[in-house]
């Protein structure tokens, strides 16, 4: 029998939901009182669940590694996010907005989880409103929407190009009128470096204070992991320097079952790779996919001038240029989702057309809709009979900085090209991880008390995630989720405590003072001092690179079985090196951020693996998960339905040994089919 | 790949911790490349001295896309370096010149104490937002987004003001170490609003006595802070605070003196 349980409710697909909150226990607000919830991470989902539970009268501790929680990578999200509001008349509902995310995720997400994600969806865009974030709005005052990838409605609610800061201030700020208020201890500048485990319940953290580096238990009924994705790696990512997968594999050690590891996502627009001193990547929003098109040259000498400089891409005309995207796939475009943008761009690279220097990048170029869509536009309210070309230019640059002008100016000052001048470069890189921790219907992992939410968890976007939706999954999972689900844990643990209430030894008198978190607490304290006395000659950035090429080369947009295994090898063969010969300098108590790299670095080493394992037993492509042995003539993601419509969730049994478990997932409301954009 | 070519000399503060003294140390540095940013210079100073046994330089910095607002320094005298309007983690080598000297300091604001190197503390900031810097709103209890419309242009200088990332570069900027455009960024995008309303004249109160609490100084208009704004938010908040002060304050007068009757 299998040691998952989904708890999905009964009943038709949607009423689960509403069934479910009417009928899930409630705890009463004396008892809330009394009841103690750690949150880790203060990103969308952290910030959102800390400050609704705080709200609801629970007593809430929050931690982050950053020096606040408006800082969380979340922050850094551009395009927008998604709601089945309808609000452009063009056909959505909230079984458009589910059905899209299903098949976007290539049939690989639970049913009910995603509907409910939809049906919540539209909540958080009256809740964030309602807070004072500024979304974008029409003439007549009303909210606007743009388009996404995947989808063929406008359902993306944005402010400019910086939705995700905007959306995280807000969470930010009512987790801060909490903080004021008294029912949110915040504990930035900590890094949760164990979950402490208690008759195999979740009871609380160890945490690192990263200015004192002194080690502080804290104590939970419940423990909430917000934590974000692992695509740091690959050492290179869209992801922020600090974001890690370190709370989440802790977790994993102590009995919490990994869930798809494998299914990354390669967003098809960022910024090409510079040169070896690389640090990080920058993404181009994917809304510019609504003005820009995609092209490689269709000749091969073509390429190779433009790659040694001997021609511009404004010299390539027209009939020369292969505007793939359009021509593979006619319905959606340059609209089709991220894993089939990004594997076309590097199909059409590894063929020889690259445009840059290294020959891994493609055009994104606004030419044509800005004289043609938006100048002409623009001359035509201004009366002007016959622009010219040049007017066309100028009148649609206009409109074009207006919509997308932060973004052009990050590319400037990034590459130091002009992008209203020449078409920008661009090409995949690690965005998203649609992989975590597994959870069931509740949010909760395979160890009770412990919750996972946001891009932390596995839950919601199968193999591959639409844009515009993390935002809108984090939010979900904190302001509309969690507050329910966790009364279904919370009231079994207050009838556990007025049962318990005589006795002296019962944890919630304990507490931090068990047996637990001062053996957890000695391991945490070891492992530090092992990185520190390995003493060697190595810094952890020359691990993390290495470790990061085999991740990109072999568990990246592309694998094969013998690329995989011999990955296996090369990371197991890092790991013992980074043990051997790393050099930490400093001591363990005070700020010494290399320490913090090496504990996160050592925790990538592990997964590393685990994510070359997921992906080598996965027989199929589906999303980001593309084996080669496994396509269509045409080079699309050929899935088996008959051995792999099932979420993998992977059990710690010791270092690199993983037994895996299947959750089989049904597909009740959607028939399952073959996944076609074109 | 872009070979480096640079050769620099850095100057950069190490102090080891808040009770410590500092100091400046020289640091030569060579093979940069112009496409570098200034932090993966920093990246490639830090290889250097941890290969050579040295203590690498801590400095704040995290999503390395001008957002996220951790990044802060003094980069010659100036807060994020010398281009207007980006992050330090936004500038790159290609604003030096071969044989430049570089110097490199933290914030410094008493309010933001030096915690290591270049790294300061800047939870103040936090303190000041949670003493007003929200809407009262519990989650659930709305109503449906489009049935507050709010005219577009409002929309749009709210976030211009709601852009601020929270580094401090305007704090580590003014001469009396001001926090005034950071606050008045708030206290402008909830003012402008039509859901900031109900809190308006509280807000700003509470949020200025904070202010003060925390020991930043007061803004004599200089204007170094807008300029040196990251994220180009306008003088024109403080313009607004103020007057959202002295209306607020006036009205609180009001109420004590007709002895609370509305009260």
């Amino acid at each position: 029998m299998s040691k998952l349980d989904s708890k999905i409710p009964e009943g038709q697909l949607d009423q689960k939901w509403t069934t479910y909150k009417s009928k899930v226990a409630l705890v009463n607000p004396a008892n809330k009182r009394s009841l103690e919830i750690v949150v880790v991470g203060s990103g969308l989902a952290g910030a959102s669940a800390a400050a609704t539970l705080a709200e609801m009268g629970y007593k809430v501790k929050v931690f982050c590694f950053q020096d606040s929680p408006r800082r969380a990578h979340s922050i850094a999200a551009q395009g927008g996010i998604n709601a089945a509001k309808n609000y452009q008349n063009d056909g959505d509902s909230i079984y458009r907005l589910f059905y899209d995310t299903i098949k976007g995720g290539d049939y690989r997400a639970r049913e009910a989880n995603v509907h409910r994600l939809s049906e919540v969806s539209g909540n958080i865009i009256d809740q964030c409103v309602a807070q004072g974030v500024p979304l974008a709005r029409e003439y007549g005052g009303m909210l606007s929407n743009r388009s996404f990838g995947g989808t063929q409605v406008q359902r993306t609610f944005y402010a400019a190009g910086q939705t995700g800061q905007q959306l995280l201030l807000g969470a930010y700020s009512a987790l801060e009128r909490q903080i004021g208020l008294g029912t949110v201890q915040m504990f930035s500048r900590h890094e949760m470096l164990d979950v402490v485990t208690i008759d195999g319940k979740a009871r609380g953290i160890i945490a690192r204070d990263l200015v004192t580096g002194k080690l502080e238990r804290h104590f939970g009924h419940a423990v909430l992991l917000c934590t974000g994705g692992y695509g740091n790696v690959f050492f290179l990512s869209t992801n922020a320097m600090g974001s890690n997968v370190t709370a989440a594999w802790k977790a994993h050690k102590k009995g919490a079952f990994f869930g798809n590891p494998c299914y990354t996502q390669i967003h098809p627009t960022c910024i090409p790779v510079s040169g070896d001193h690389q640090s990080k990547l920058t993404l181009m929003s994917e809304s510019l996919r609504n003005d820009g098109r995609i092209w490689v040259p269709k000749k091969k000498e073509d390429a190779e001038a433009l790659r040694t400089g001997k021609k511009k891409p404004n010299e390539i005309i027209e009939e020369d240029r292969d505007y793939y995207l359009e021509r593979r796939y006619p319905a959606f475009g340059n609209l089709v989702p991220r894993d089939v943008a990004s594997r076309a761009a590097k199909e059409r690279c590894d063929a020889g057309f690259g445009v840059n220097q290294t020959g891994h990048a493609v055009f994104l170029d606004f030419t044509f809709n800005m004289k043609e869509k938006y100048g002409r536009t623009e001359a035509t309210k201004l009366g002007i009979e016959k622009p010219t070309d040049d007017q066309l230019k100028e009148l649609g640059q206009a409109v074009v900085k207006e919509k997308y002008g932060n973004l052009f100016d990050m590319y400037a000052q990034i590459t130091g090209v002009d992008p209203y001048e020449q078409p920008m470069m661009i090409y995949p890189a690690v965005h998203y991880t649609m992989g975590g921790l597994w959870v069931d219907y509740n949010l909760m992992t395979t160890v009770p008390g412990m919750y996972a939410l946001g891009e932390a968890n596995f839950s919601d976007h199968g193999a591959n995630r639409l844009g515009a939706s993390a935002l809108m999954q984090g939010l979900a999972d904190g302001y509309f989720v969690i507050p329910y689900t966790i009364g279904a844990y919370l009231s079994a643990e207050v009838t556990r405590m007025s049962a318990e209430k005589g006795k002296t030894d019962s944890i919630d008198k304990v507490k931090t003072n068990h047996p637990e978190f001062e053996k957890s607490e000695k391991e945490v304290k070891e492992r530090i001092d092992r990185l520190l006395n390995i003493k060697g000659t190595k810094s952890v950035d020359h691990f993390h690179k290495q470790l990061g090429h085999v991740m990109w080369d072999k568990c990246g947009m592309a694998r094969n079985a013998d690329g995989l295994k011999k990955a296996i090898e090369e990371i197991r063969k890092i790991r013992a090196e980074f043990w051997k010969d790393l050099r930490v300098l400093g001591s363990g108590d005070e700020l010494n951020t290399e320490l913090e790299k090496a504990g996160r670095v050592a925790d990538f080493l592990e997964l590393g693996e685990l994510m070359c394992i997921d992906a080598l037993h996965r027989n199929e492509s589906c999303g980001g998960h593309f084996r080669e042995e496994y396509q269509t003539d045409e080079g699309e993601a050929m899935r088996d339905d008959d051995n792999f419509a099932y979420a993998a969730a992977w059990e710690y049994k010791g270092e690199g040994q993983f037994e895996l478990n299947k959750e089989e997932l049904k597909f009740e409301a959607i028939k399952i089919a073959a996944r076609s954009y074109k | 790949m872009s070979a480096g070519n640079m050769n620099l000399t850095l100057k950069v503060w190490r102090q080891k911790n808040t009770h410590s003294e500092g100091k400046l140390v020289t640091y030569p540095i060579s093979g940069i490349s112009p496409d570098m940013s200034f932090l993966e210079m920093i990246d490639v100073l830090n290889e250097e001295l941890i290969n050579k046994g040295q203590e690498p330089v801590a400095f704040d910095h995290d999503c390395r896309e001008g957002i996220c607002g951790m990044c802060s320094m003094y980069i010659n005298g100036r807060a994020h370096g010398p281009k207007r309007a980006i992050t330090t983690c936004q500038l790159h080598m290609r604003s030096f010149k071969d044989g430049d000297t570089i110097v490199i300091e933290p914030w410094k604001a008493k309010s933001f104490p030096i915690i290591k190197d270049l790294v300061v503390d800047r939870t103040a900031f936090d303190r000041i937002i949670a003493k007003g810097g929200y809407i009262s709103v519990n989650t659930g209890s709305v109503k449906d987004a489009n049935n507050i419309p709010i005219p577009k242009d409002k929309v749009d200088e709210a976030l211009e003001a709601a852009a601020c990332i929270g580094c401090g570069a305007c704090v580590a900027t003014c001469v009396n170490s001001s926090a005034m455009l950071f606050v008045s960024a708030k206290i402008s995008q909830l003012a402008l609003l039509p859901q900031g309303q109900p809190e308006r004249n509280s807000r700003v109160l509470s949020m200025v006595e904070q202010m003060d609490h925390e020991g930043f100084g007061n803004c004599t208009n200089t204007g170094a802070c807008e300029v040196e704004c990251p994220k180009e938010i306008s003088l024109e908040n403080i313009a607004r605070m103020n007057r959202e002060f002295v209306m607020a304050s006036l009205t609180k007068k009001k109420k004590k003196n007709t002895g609370g009757g509305a009260g």
